[in-house]
């Protein structure tokens, strides 16, 4: 799974990450909180190769992953949403859901000319899961629209839908719940949980603590780029560190 | 009627022209300012060959791979550029094509140009007649829309608009940016190209003068009046503006009015597309999907 080992990255004079490692063997649905500026958004961008380490390293599968690969994560079966939902705005809902599958035929021009009943017969069965994946999340009677039609929080659900169709082997979701309201909130966390108890493993930046505690098997704490505290969520909640971290 | 036949060659010319470029602008977000480039290289390489006693088909071909080549060439840099600076790097591209075409006066006689290109011959067919002219453009045309249309529809045309609409999304969902620009480039480039070769063998004569900034900024504006990112929206732009643009000459105006004609239909341009991305910033043709949340 993801092994990140002594990661640091700076901004000018910020230190942003410092230092911090952690491991996600094992786990299923893993927490990441810390007061705003704590650097966890900023791992997941160290993560998923959009901003290169100073120094330390981070595996996926065992396989060094730091530094700009970007596109070839996904394949590799990590995929991530953003804080700020970051659907494709002109293309319709169900387009936005069929872009997430892997290695598909009638991407690359050589199989969609040679192989094209291939690539119908994917995009078929594509569609069909795409359609179950809409309907879990509420949002099948979208599917037409623009993406940047939707409501932000229905933004947010199609992008997680999106992440859930690629069948990563990771998500790494920031924020999932941010500014959305609380309906749209329990379907997140609904699907959420479906989808781990079908096997799928999440690494979830989340500030709503109760989202946190009804999700989290584990969490860590960051603050000031350093990991200050690791535990389950009871552990996390009566730790002093993280209490003088959030209350300073 | 000769002339509404050399308007619709025109027209047609320029609409595989725009729907070229389409593929780069309106799908893939690529704002290509140097696109005249691709359809001057086709014209000179294969009016060059055809001059040097190259027949049609082998000039045509080598006139589409050169306007391909020259795509793949100035891509590796410039396609790792973001937005406006790969608009200004293919920008700088294309006076660069015309500068040599200029100067390099041994291969392309400078800026006296290339008079007597050949109309073309196919398999013993002569296009030598408007209306045999006009039969091959609508069928490069068709072939043109057909190819381009159906890679917009499939699976690749969706990772082109993925990538147009936030490319970084689009690499965490697997897709290499640069790769699929690549594609978009070198294709859009080489239907420019065709468009160059239809353009040569049909006007006879090419100059430097002939491929200026003015003719990318026509093709820009005929993609966004027809409606970027559609399939229709260029072949009803370049219909619309080859048309517009011709038919102020027909115009009954005194002869000393002339004087001010051609600066007057470039007012008139200017005017109509201000008024029309006031009032209808999509383009004559809309992108598909519906609209209809942003109205409640």
């Amino acid at each position: 799974m993801l092994e990140i080992e002594n990661v640091t990255k700076s901004f000018g004079g910020t230190q942003a990450v410092a230092g911090c490692s952690l491991s996600l063997a094992g786990l299923k649905i893993t927490g990441l909180i810390g007061p705003n500026g704590s650097g966890k958004t900023t791992l997941f961008n160290l993560i998923t190769g959009l901003i290169r380490p100073d120094a330390g390293e981070i595996s996926f599968q065992g396989r060094r992953i730091d530094g700009g690969m970007t596109h070839r994560l996904a394949s590799m079966g990590l995929i991530r949403t953003f804080q700020l939902s970051r659907v494709f705005p002109r293309l319709t809902v169900m387009d936005n859901m069929l872009l997430a599958p892997q290695r598909q035929a009638g991407e690359r021009l050589r199989s969609l000319l040679l192989r094209f009943p291939q690539v119908r017969r994917e995009e078929g069965e594509h569609r069909e899961k795409a359609c179950d994946l809409l309907d879990m999340l509420g949002i099948i009677h979208l599917q037409d629209q623009f993406a940047g039609n939707l409501s932000y929080g229905q933004q947010k659900l199609l992008e997680l839908g999106r992440a859930v169709m690629a069948e990563p082997k990771l998500i790494l979701l920031d924020e999932p719940t941010a500014g959305i309201n609380p309906r749209l909130i329990r379907t997140m966390i609904d699907m959420i949980l479906k989808m781990q108890a079908r096997g799928q493993t999440f690494f979830i930046i989340e500030h709503n603590m109760d989202v946190v505690a009804e999700l989290c098997e584990h969490i860590f704490v960051l603050d000031h780029g350093e990991k200050i505290a690791a535990g389950s969520p009871r552990e996390i909640q009566n730790d002093p560190r993280v209490i003088e971290a959030y209350l300073g | 009627m000769d002339l509404l036949l050399h308007l619709t060659i025109v027209a047609a010319i320029y609409a595989i022209f725009a729907l070229s470029l389409n593929l780069e602008v309106g799908y893939t977000g690529l704002f290509n300012f140097g696109h005249v480039a691709f359809f001057a290289l086709g014209a000179y390489t294969s009016a060059l060959l055809s001059l040097g006693g190259l027949s049609f088909p082998l000039a045509m071909s080598a006139g589409i791979v050169a306007a391909g080549l020259g795509g793949l060439i100035i891509g590796i840099p410039a396609l790792k550029l973001q937005g406006d600076y790969f608009g200004i790097a293919t920008l700088g591209f294309a006076e660069i094509v015309r500068m040599i075409l200029q100067n390099q006066a041994d291969w392309t006689k400078g800026p006296m140009g290339l008079p007597g290109i050949p109309r073309p011959e196919l398999f013993s067919w002569q296009f030598d007649t408007l209306p045999a002219y006009l039969a091959l453009v609508l069928g490069a045309a068709a072939v043109t829309f057909l190819v381009i249309g159906f890679l917009t529809l499939s699976p690749f045309g969706r990772v082109l608009k993925a990538i147009r609409d936030d490319e970084t999304a689009a690499a965490i969902l697997g897709k290499n940016p640069f790769a699929y620009k690549m594609k978009s480039f070198v294709i859009g480039s080489l239907f420019a190209g065709l468009a160059g070769v239809l353009w040569a063998h049909f006007i006879t004569f090419i100059s430097p003068g002939d491929f200026t900034l003015t003719e990318t900024i026509v093709v820009l504006l005929i993609v966004v009046l027809g409606g970027k990112g559609t399939l229709w929206g260029p072949v009803v732009g370049a219909a619309v503006l080859i048309f517009f643009q011709e038919s102020v000459r027909l115009l009954r105006l005194p002869p000393e009015w002339s004087g001010i004609l051609g600066p007057l239909q470039q007012m008139v341009f200017g005017l109509l597309l201000v008024i029309l991305m006031i009032f209808r910033p999509e383009g004559l043709i809309r992108e598909k999907g519906k609209d209809t949340l942003a109205r409640d």
